[in-house]
């Protein structure tokens, strides 16, 4: 496992919402997280990030002890997040939000920006264009840009698909795949249970702050209960 | 833009202004001091010294920012905008006695002479040769304050953290850093304003600043809270209107007339000319 949590316990203002919760991802591995609202996914991808401190529990990443780092630290070793909402900067450009995915880089990353535009091609046709102007899917094709400039090893998406058309699902869900098969682990909460579940590798399924599955993704798909209570039967 | 990145309205702004005018005197009287010739430029009426302290007020004025952001500002950032204007309301009294103790409430004065308005042939309007050179001091920082923060990384990072800290954060950005630099610009900025008008009404008091208050409040609602540009214009409507009242009622309205723009402003478009949200 290249990042690895275990056991984790982490909450807002004294209030647990993780009761001890261990998972991981392996290189280049696609990893789904699902449940209700509620069940704790984007906080453990906040606690992953060092955005919240668990109370409890240990997060390594490469063999490191990452629990008690910053986020640009650990954003510095490799693991780059895309929130939820507020993803990019609006009203700077695509290039511009591309190159502050790559403030902390100093040496030349124009071969990276090129990379990135190749998986993002509507992206390099719109470079000039305040990404305040752009539509929705355009946005979220902006903010995973903007996350692969560091050429993370692994990228954490929080809801990529959240308020997309069906259409656009389907394409940013393609462009997950193609991310992942240029060799960066992918950890994301997904709402879209059954389509994250087709692509992943594995799932975790979580409830209530407690993991209640985890198992490759087909197994999930075919796990009769998995199937009742959390992808609407 | 200090409003969005800092996250409170910094009242102290005013008094940096001030504390810049007068960093600039003390530089003025030790480089006379030094004996560098004071020989005044062709038509303007100062020299060398004057323009030498200029920038080393813009420089000491911001880095009296940063230490200010560092002793007070920095262990109230966690707590909230209210906290931390009510920590700017103070540091901008403590900035004016200072001043106050130091120089004493009389106006102070850069330079004496007294310079006669020429006519400009074609424009036809009157303009004192100090003027052209405060107005081209003026067009060289917007342009240079332009180009730094559309081309230069730190000015690129500035915007990206005033549309959104907490992605900045995560994107690696380092916000501390991107603060610094905020607060040495704006502290800069200010102490170029506060030595270009005491060049322009020939005196400088430790008030003046806080005189300034209300019309940089007014420029920036009418501009636009958190844009530069918008504050630019801003600044040059407020500016101009009230020196254009001037010739209808009593110039004791001066400081009215940007309290009535900016009632006007919010009544109307309470985002501004240039507001993002």
């Amino acid at each position: 496992m290249i990042l690895e949590a275990r056991n984790i316990k982490a909450g807002y203002g004294g209030v647990e919402i993780l009761h001890g919760i261990s998972m991981g991802v392996d290189k280049a591995e696609i990893i789904s997280i699902i449940g209700p609202n509620g069940a704790g996914k984007s906080t453990l991808m906040k606690t992953i990030l060092g955005l919240l401190k668990p109370t409890h529990g240990k997060i390594t990443f490469d063999g490191h002890d990452i629990t008690d780092l910053s986020p640009d630290k650990i954003v510095r070793r490799g693991i780059c997040y895309v929130p939820q909402t507020d993803n990019v900067f609006p009203s700077l450009t695509v290039e511009e939000n591309l190159e502050m995915g790559a403030f902390i880089r100093k040496d030349d990353f124009r071969g990276r920006m090129k990379e990135v535009y190749g998986i993002f091609p509507d992206l390099k046709e719109a470079k000039r264009f305040r990404v305040g102007k752009l539509s929705g899917g355009q946005r979220q094709m902006v903010a995973m840009a903007r996350a692969l400039m560091l050429d993370p090893q692994v990228l954490l998406l929080d809801e990529p698909s959240a308020s997309l058309s069906p259409r656009l699902v389907k394409l940013i869900f393609e462009k997950i795949v193609e991310i992942n098969q240029s060799g960066v682990g992918i950890l994301m909460v997904e709402q879209n249970a059954r389509e994250a579940l087709k692509l992943c590798h594995r799932g975790y399924v979580l409830a209530m702050g407690h993991k209640k599955f985890e198992d490759t993704g087909q197994a999930l798909l075919n796990n009769e209960k998995v199937g009742k209570l959390y992808l609407g039967g | 833009m200090t409003y969005r990145i800092l996250n409170f309205a910094n009242f102290s702004h005013g008094d940096i202004m001030s504390l810049g005018a007068f960093l600039a005197l003390v530089s003025l009287t030790l480089l006379r001091g030094l004996g560098i010739p004071d020989t005044p430029f062709g038509p303007l009426s100062f020299g060398l010294p004057m323009i030498l302290a200029f920038f080393i007020a813009l420089l000491l004025t911001g880095l009296a920012a940063i230490i200010i952001d560092r002793i007070l500002y920095l262990r109230l950032r966690r707590t909230g905008p209210i906290i931390l204007l009510i920590a700017a309301v103070g540091m901008s009294f403590c900035l004016r006695n200072i001043i106050q103790f130091i120089w004493g409430p009389q106006p102070q004065y850069y330079f004496k002479a007294i310079q006669i308005a020429r006519k400009i042939p074609l424009l036809g309007i009157r303009i004192k040769p100090d003027e052209v050179f405060i107005i081209a001091v003026v067009a060289l920082l917007v342009i240079g304050l332009h180009f730094f923060l559309q081309k230069t990384k730190m000015g690129k990072a500035m915007r990206a953290a005033s549309d959104n800290m907490e992605l900045a954060r995560v994107s690696g950005i380092d916000t501390e850093k991107v603060i610094m630099w905020t607060w040495a610009i704006g502290a800069a900025l200010a102490a170029a304003g506060g030595t270009l008008s005491g060049i322009e009404n020939k005196f400088i008091t430790p008030d003046m600043g806080w005189q300034m208050l209300l019309p940089i409040f007014a420029a920036v609602i009418l501009g636009g809270i958190g844009s530069p540009y918008g504050a630019m214009a801003g600044g040059m409507i407020i500016g101009l209107s009230g020196e254009i009242s001037t010739a209808f009622i009593s110039t004791a309205y001066k400081p009215a007339v940007a309290f009535i723009i900016m009632v006007i402003m919010l009544l109307i478009k309470p985002r501004g000319l240039f507001g993002a949200r």
